[in-house]
């Protein structure tokens, strides 16, 4: 294919792609799909006030004036009716605002909230950390912009277009050749009309491109402000700066200028018609082809007619925006969640010590849009068979990218493994209920990860309807009573937008203290890396103890510490467990591990 | 930062005023671009009236007589035609210029503010930086001095519509009474309704868009915590709590669509029912003979015309309590003085430079964050414990040795290190180097002798070259050196495009680790006489800033390092002991352990984390 039949074929696929995506959302959104008929028919009576006015006009000059005379009866009749259709019109324009606001902002919550519970359905794999901004678009900007669309763009390109049309019609019912004379001349100005926005087009892009640079600079002058003065570099990063807020404003002013002359140009091609009405107006009306209201009516309605072609392009370009946004929203929700609930078919784990088992565990990672069933990438996890014994304490070991971090994922069930199973207490985990699964099995993510509310709304979350006094036993058994006492506000203290009142240690234990309530029998903890003041330290340490306990626990563990306290090391290595072992044991059989003891040595002696 | 007042207050007296302020200042700050724009107004009200008076003309002395004569005269139809044409051809050239003159406008008053605006960024102290959120200004920078600059946008436009409802008035007057009276009925009427439309769909849309950050931030917050959520099966309270914001979202959203159910129909119907008055009165008029019917279509068209662009008014008046509001923290900040002053002294250039502190305090402002509008509150910002003052700090490092500096969360290290290279300067005390108070050093001199090297790193969006030398002319094998003295070569050669790889944003895409070995590298490029080391190496592998430590020592730098481990503690020469913003004690890692007990208890706690167990 060449290039320009791919570029066709694409273009092809876009447009079918748009109708497609129209009616995948409105079959997703009963409250639309009935409410849109109404609201267009609403609509397109709603316009009519506009062309009325020219109607009267042409009515009263033909058929009032008479010479000299006027017939004031048939103009005052005129004008009566004018006014009482002119008055009905005006109420169907405020019910078509009232039906649309409430139809579509209903339809769009109801996406918006459809859209956020199932990325929480969806597995790990779909929630990757780098993909968190996108996910959040898909419920906030992406959403808007149709709501936008629905309120603004859509409603003009509705209106307008109902206007356009009902102007046409009544031209062609005044003056056939008239109104072909029209006819004729709008695709010239359609063409310009293109014409101009493709260029805008770029323009705005260009402005866009320039405003992110400018705003980037910005941040790191105000953010990098010790950096710049400790080293001297301010005449550096002023000429930078002068340089993108320049470059802003001069593609702002280009951008600015061509949408100017895109106004004196539309203004000056509409006065061409206008023109052209006039000159074959007079000419009809002397054979008595028309009358001179007609021409005369005509040359408001030309106005009614040519304006919303103008502003065509604006609303075709903001459809755009709302349906790849749609789409984005659409496509989300079209992936099924792969780690699926059994629901009450499915198995009770029983509260007691529970060990897990891996069977020829295999597990790619799928690309975007594939399940993991179908994933063909390099697998993060070889055929993996491994057991672990009830109350046994596993430190999961490796690089980056080892297969540690996939390990725990399949273990926590926040993916279903490629190939072979998991099982825990005996049980395939795709066959225990979500709510057994989740009551019994617990992770501790590495950042703590808190929400905006109180410690005991936080805590609480490991148990819901944990009285108070449960609560306050429970830091009391930690060795954390001390630690909460100070705090201002004790167990109301609020912790802020995702912790942020508290340290990073204070995080950490604040969730360490929801796990213990949750009093899980597996427990998963994501060992976190950052760096806590002393004294945090030696209490998280102490709280993990008490913690860990008589539970199943497995560790990913940073720290050669943590590894050397467990009752077995598992060290991964692209994917594999390459090395089972005490420390001790691994120690003298050296490999990865036995490297990762002797740097860690040599840095603290 | 959310602004105080509430932007949909009525429009009082004294804001007014500092309506016409700020219009005045803004007029004054892009006169030619304002003149451009002045220019096609007038054009534009003049032509817009004319182009109804050309119908008018038509209609009477072309269309009409033409009828009654049963012929037409070509000459006539050209002369309509070029009337027509011509008028419009001025129009579009008016609406261009009115246009192109605002946007002119509009980006030369950001420009200029923006420029001024970062300039002073640049000047002002890091202190005055720490007293306001990043946030703030950022916004400031941005937000406020768009605000500010916005009123160009409808300013050009409203004068000419002013112009056009002036002239229009006084030709009603002239031509007819009765059709002036209609004038002056329906146009106040729809002024007051553009405005009252626009204040009121603003204060419903800025309470929109504050529910709209709230859904956006529990997204993020629960979506960031989507592990948890899931681990502890909380999908369905999170679903409660966002849709209950989602649907908050959605009764604002209707509320908008109501106030236009309410108002549109009135704007869009009023001039229609003054075209139909216009008929009405007017016919009764050319019955009397006091009116021609060309008249009479010249006011219907006219009518229309003028009715449409008195919305610009309601834009204005709307857009002018944030103009004010932006403008008022724009000159605020560009009103700020006390830049940092220099003397002329020069510090010797070469081996390591001594430094000294003399019964030096410094307290931090305080910790709450100013907010930039006058008047406006301090704004209680989250607890700041890291960052504490200090007090009577005497202490002098000899040319050469390595000093650690150690001390417990919060007790001032810090304020220390950053005093050692006068990131600020001290209340009371000196700071000098070489004997040289750092006060009485020449600008940029200070910069060429000493480097720090801070907690957080910070680089720029650029290559890694670039990041090490900040534009500075270093040789490559001077930038290669560096960045060998900070274990970073071999990790830089391993870049998709080694040393010219851009970092990304603040560096997100190396590791913590790599980060701090650029920013050692940056630093070390520099050959500083006096290196200071903010616990710059809290994410580097203990065995990696071994091998980095061990290098510095080799060199003939004075390094002073705020240490937590207990590994670089050991390599310094002398150990200065903090505690609540006091030197407690000094000697080496030895005397200080036997002798001082806070310490001995502190380092064994950093020891506990690292050891077996």
């Amino acid at each position: 294919m060449t290039t320009t039949a791919v570029q066709e074929e694409v273009a092809a696929r876009r447009s079918q792609g748009a109708m497609h995506t129209i009616r995948r959302g409105l079959s997703l959104s009963p409250e639309l799909r009935n409410g849109l008929p109404g609201t267009i028919a609403i609509a397109l009576v709603a316009t009519a006030g506009r062309v009325i006015v020219p109607v009267v006009i042409q009515q009263i000059i033909d058929g009032g004036f008479n010479g000299e005379r006027v017939d004031m009866t048939f103009v005052v009749q005129m004008t009566g009716i004018a006014l009482v259709a002119v008055l009905v019109t005006a109420g169907f324009t405020g019910w078509m605002h009232l039906r649309l606001a409430k139809v579509s902002e209903t339809a769009l919550s109801g996406l918006r909230i459809r859209a956020f519970r199932h990325i929480h359905d969806l597995s790990m794999l779909h929630q990757a950390s780098e993909q968190r901004g996108v996910l959040v678009s898909r419920v906030t900007s992406d959403v808007d912009q149709i709501s936008r669309f629905m309120q603004w763009g859509g409603l003009m390109l509705l209106t307008n277009g109902g206007q356009a049309f009902l102007a046409l019609v009544v031209m062609l019912i005044l003056s056939v050749h008239l109104g072909l004379v029209v006819v004729v001349l709008v695709p010239f100005i359609a063409l310009m009309i293109k014409w101009f926005q493709s260029k805008l087009e770029i323009a705005y892009l260009t402005v866009r491109e320039k405003v992110g640079r400018m705003l980037a600079l910005l941040a790191e002058t105000v953010v990098g402000a010790p950096v710049i003065r400790a080293y001297g570099v301010e005449d550096r990063t002023r000429v930078q700066l002068e340089e993108a807020i320049e470059a802003h404003r001069s593609s702002a002013v280009r951008a600015g200028g061509l949408s100017a002359a895109f106004s004196g140009a539309a203004e000056a091609s509409s006065a061409v018609v206008v023109a052209a009405v006039v000159v074959v107006g007079t000419i009809l009306a002397v054979n008595g082809t028309t009358t001179v209201g007609t021409v005369v009516a005509f040359l408001f309605l030309v106005q009614l007619f040519v304006q919303p072609v103008q502003m065509l392009g604006e609303a075709v370009n903001e459809a755009q925006t709302a349906v790849a946004g749609w789409r984005r929203v659409l496509d989300i929700l079209d992936i099924a969640p792969d780690v699926a609930d059994p629901g009450p078919d499915g198995v009770e784990l029983p509260h007691q010590p529970i060990g897990a088992r891996f069977d020829r565990v295999v597990f790619r990672y799928p690309r975007p849009g594939q399940s993991a069933a179908q994933a063909l990438a390099e697998p993060a996890l070889h055929e993996t068979s491994v057991s672990i014994e009830p109350e046994q304490s596993v430190a999961v070991v490796g690089e980056t990218g080892s297969g540690k971090t996939t390990f725990a994922k399949l273990l926590t069930r926040l993916m279903d493994p490629t190939e072979g199973s998991v099982s825990i207490a005996g049980t395939d985990v795709r066959d225990v209920r979500f709510a057994s699964l989740r009551d019994r099995v617990v992770m501790v993510p590495q950042e703590g990860a808190l929400f905006r509310g109180t410690i005991a709304d936080n805590v609480r979350m490991g148990r819901p309807g944990a009285t108070e006094p449960e609560l306050l036993a429970t830091f009391d058994r930690l060795g954390l009573r001390d630690w909460l006492d100070e705090l201002a506000e004790g167990l109301d203290t609020q912790v802020g937008e995702r912790g942020s009142a508290l340290s990073v240690g204070e995080r950490q234990l604040v969730t360490l203290v929801r796990a213990s309530i949750a009093d899980p029998d597996l427990l998963v903890l994501d060992e976190a890396t950052s760096a806590v003041d002393p004294a945090t330290e030696v209490r998280i340490s102490r709280t993990l103890n008490e913690l860990t306990s008589g539970r199943t626990v497995v560790t990913i563990a940073h720290r050669i510490s943590t590894a050397e306290k467990s009752d077995r090391i598992l060290v991964f290595d692209h994917g594999r467990i390459v090395q089972d072992g005490t420390h001790s044991e691994l120690v003298a059989e050296g490999g990865i591990y036995g490297r990762l003891f002797d740097s860690w040595r040599r840095g603290t002696t | 930062m959310s602004v105080p007042e509430p932007l949909d207050s009525p429009v009082s007296a004294e804001k007014m005023g500092q309506g016409f302020n700020l219009i005045r200042r803004q007029l004054k700050r892009a006169p030619k671009e304002f003149l451009i724009g002045g220019i096609g107004t007038v054009l534009y009200a003049v032509m817009t009236i004319l182009s109804s008076y050309v119908l008018g003309w038509i209609t009477d002395d072309i269309l009409l007589p033409a009828i009654d004569e049963g012929e037409v005269a070509v000459g006539s139809l050209a002369a309509a035609a070029g009337a027509v044409l011509g008028v419009s051809l001025f129009l579009g050239m008016g609406i261009t210029l009115r246009r192109l003159g605002a946007y002119y406008a509009q980006f030369r008053l950001q420009y200029r503010d923006r420029v001024e605006v970062t300039d002073r960024y640049l000047e002002l102290p890091v202190e005055w930086h720490r007293k306001h959120s990043t946030g703030q200004l950022l916004a400031n920078a941005n937000e406020d001095v768009e605000a500010a600059s916005f009123i160009a946008a409808p300013l050009p436009m409203a004068f000419g519509v002013v112009l056009m409802l002036v002239i229009t008035a006084v030709l009603l007057v002239l031509t007819d009474p009765f059709l002036a009276l209609i004038g002056f009925m329906v146009g106040p009427a729809l002024l007051a309704a553009n405005y009252i439309y626009q204040r009121r769909m603003r204060s419903v849309a800025a309470k929109a868009q504050r529910i709209r950050a709230e859904v956006a931030d529990i997204a993020h917050e629960s979506f960031d915590a989507a592990l948890v959520v899931k681990t502890l099966g909380r999908e369905d309270a999170e679903v409660g709590r966002f849709g209950e914001r989602s649907d908050a979202l959605r009764d604002r959203m209707v509320e908008v669509g109501r106030l236009r159910a309410a108002f549109d129909p009135v704007i869009e119907a009023l001039p229609s029912i003054a075209v139909l008055a216009v008929l009405a009165v007017g016919a009764l008029q050319v019955d009397q003979g006091i009116l021609t019917p060309g008249d009479l279509v010249t006011f219907a068209y006219l009518f229309r015309l003028v009715a449409l662009p008195m919305r610009v008014f309601g834009w204005l008046l709307g857009e002018l309590p944030r103009a004010v509001v932006g403008l008022d923290r724009v000159e605020n900040v560009l009103a700020e003085r006390g830049e940092v002053e220099y003397g002329l002294a020069f510090p010797q250039n070469n081996g390591g430079a001594s430094t000294t502190a003399s019964g030096v305090g410094y307290m931090y402002p305080d910790t709450a964050h100013h907010d930039l509008s006058s008047g406006g509150a301090a704004v209680v910002n989250s607890p700041d414990s890291d960052r504490r003052g200090v007090d009577e700090i005497t202490l002098n490092v000899q040319a050469g040795k390595t000093v650690a500096l150690v001390g417990p969360t919060g007790s001032g290290k810090s304020t220390i290190a950053h005093l050692l290279v006068r990131l600020f300067d001290p209340d009371r005390g000196v700071v000098s180097l070489d004997g040289h108070g750092l006060v009485d050093i020449e600008r940029g001199a200070l910069a060429g002798s000493v480097s720090i090297v801070f907690q957080e790193t910070f680089l720029f969006n650029e290559s890694v070259y670039d990041n090490i030398t900040l534009g500075e002319p270093f040789s490559p094998e001077e930038v290669f050196a560096a960045a060998r003295l900070a274990r970073a070569h071999d990790f830089i050669l391993e870049l998709d495009n080694e040393y010219s790889s851009v970092v990304g944003e603040r560096g997100a895409s190396l590791s913590g680790g790599q980060r701090q070995r650029i920013a050692l590298a940056r630093a070390l490029v520099r050959k500083p006489r006096l290196l200071v080391l903010d616990d710059a190496t809290s994410a580097i592998d203990p065995a990696v800033e071994g091998e980095i430590l061990a290098g510095l020592a080799q060199l003939d730098t004075t390094v002073v390092i705020v240490a937590y481990r207990r590994s670089s503690i050991v390599m310094a020469d002398e150990v200065i002991y903090v505690e609540e913003g006091r030197v407690v004690d000094r000697g080496t890692h030895e005397q200080l352990y036997r002798a001082v007990s806070g310490y001995r208890s502190l380092i064994d706690a950093y020891g506990q984390l690292e050891e077996p167990a």
